[in-house]
């Protein structure tokens, strides 16, 4: 006997009927989202806070501290940095062209330099939480995302690894972590800030050149250092709306 | 009346495997979307507890000294006062969480003192810094200053 579309359609609709019933009664398609085993998370509310970071330029030693805290803290791979030192070196009035070392992102310091006639200094740099972050504008899934209390985080069940983030970041700030072949950047410390700690960097900087600052926070130190100072975001011209203020920052950094 | 639900008649059947293929997609988009998806924004906010559930490697300065009052009173007595304990001790969280298993490598003080304090023109002004090869000449820092508190 020949096979009649009736045949078919009844069959197919059959077919589409009990998947349907099936896929709705299963406990959960989606992953579940925690171990049973997990503990118990702080009490925090997010939309009580809005954080970001402060850091002094006419402080920093660029001693490595912090690359180095950030690294077992967060367990950056080798090669790889969350957040890094930079040397400036400008010679006279050539500002256009900066030497920029960079030696192992700064890990282990830097070698000292007897070059009393440049201007020199140290930029520690990391991920500026923007307000208005081009890495989340473009990704596609909705992976790469702002918390709602001004952390710019990565969920890592759902990133690609599609790299469009990287590139839209004017920072440099991210990278693909090459065992998870997913997107990782700063996430200051968001494991720790939500619980009441500093983030590794500033707890280890011996200078207190970085400080954690919570904008929302009426009592937080930031609402003085920023009324007193001069302070500046990196690219300003990128309309980022960044959220590491650098007190002392010269021009020629980029 | 009749005659036109006649002349549709062949459109009943599409429509009806169209409908169950719309139900079937519903249900499918809701058992694969994460319900905690766009309860904040464009992300699945169940991420924020993933992250926060990372483990702490710096217990912090508070959980140091609950023990250590010892060299907590010896630092705030000289010009390391405002330094951490984790800055040249390293992370101490699993030594907070058991005390007596795991304790923190001493720090090696060649590299330790020198990554702040080598003499550099880089370094800004009003920075404590010294030449290793004049100031100590292979001298270890330890033999005169005491790295809690320094000064001589």
């Amino acid at each position: 006997m020949a096979t009649s579309r009736r045949d078919v359609l009844w069959e197919a609709g059959k077919f589409l009927i009990l998947g349907s019933a099936a896929v709705s009664s299963s406990p959960s398609a989606a992953p579940a989202p925690t171990p049973a085993a997990a503990p118990a998370l702080p009490a925090y509310n997010p939309q009580a806070h809005l954080w970001g970071m402060t850091i002094d330029i006419e402080k920093c030693i660029g001693c490595g501290n912090c690359v180095r805290a950030c690294e077992k803290e967060n367990d950056v791979p080798e090669g790889f940095f969350r957040t890094w030192v930079e040397h400036y070196e400008i010679d006279g009035a050539d500002q256009e062209h900066p030497h920029v070392t960079s030696p192992g992102g700064g890990k282990n310091g830097f070698p000292p330099s007897s070059d009393a006639k440049a201007k020199q200094f140290f930029v520690p740099k990391l991920c500026n939480h923007c307000m208005d972050s081009p890495c989340v504008q473009v990704c596609p899934v909705g992976a790469t995302f702002d918390s709602p209390d001004g952390v710019v985080l990565v969920d890592e069940s759902y990133c690609l690894g599609c790299r469009y983030c990287i590139q839209a970041c004017p920072y440099g700030c991210r990278y693909i972590n090459p065992a998870k072949e997913t997107v990782d950047k700063c996430s200051l410390c968001y494991h720790r800030i939500t619980q009441g700690l500093t983030t590794a960097c500033c707890e280890a900087c011996p200078t207190q050149a970085r400080q954690l600052a919570d904008l929302k926070n009426p009592k937080d130190p930031v609402h003085e250092f920023l009324r007193k100072n001069k302070v500046q975001v990196l690219k300003p011209h990128m309309a980022t709306r960044a959220k590491v203020f650098y007190r002392e920052l010269d021009g020629a950094v980029r | 009346m009749s005659s036109n639900w006649k002349e549709a008649a062949h459109l009943i059947r599409p429509a009806v495997v169209f409908l169950i293929g719309l139900g079937l997609f519903a249900v499918a988009r809701k058992a694969v979307i994460p319900p905690s998806f766009g309860q904040y924004g464009h992300y699945r906010a169940g991420a924020l507890d993933d992250i926060r559930r990372k483990p702490v490697h710096f217990a912090g300065q508070e959980t140091c000294v609950m023990c250590h009052t010892e060299q907590q009173t010896a630092r705030n007595a000289g010009p390391h006062r405002s330094i951490s304990c984790e800055a040249c001790h390293g992370p101490a969280a699993s030594h907070a969480d058991e005390p007596g298993k795991l304790k923190p490598a001493k720090p090696e003080i060649a590299a330790l003192c020198t990554r702040c304090h080598e003499a550099s023109a880089a370094k800004p002004a009003w920075f404590k810094q010294v030449s290793s090869v004049t100031h100590n000449a292979g001298t270890s820092c330890e033999v005169c200053h005491q790295p809690h508190s320094p000064k001589l």
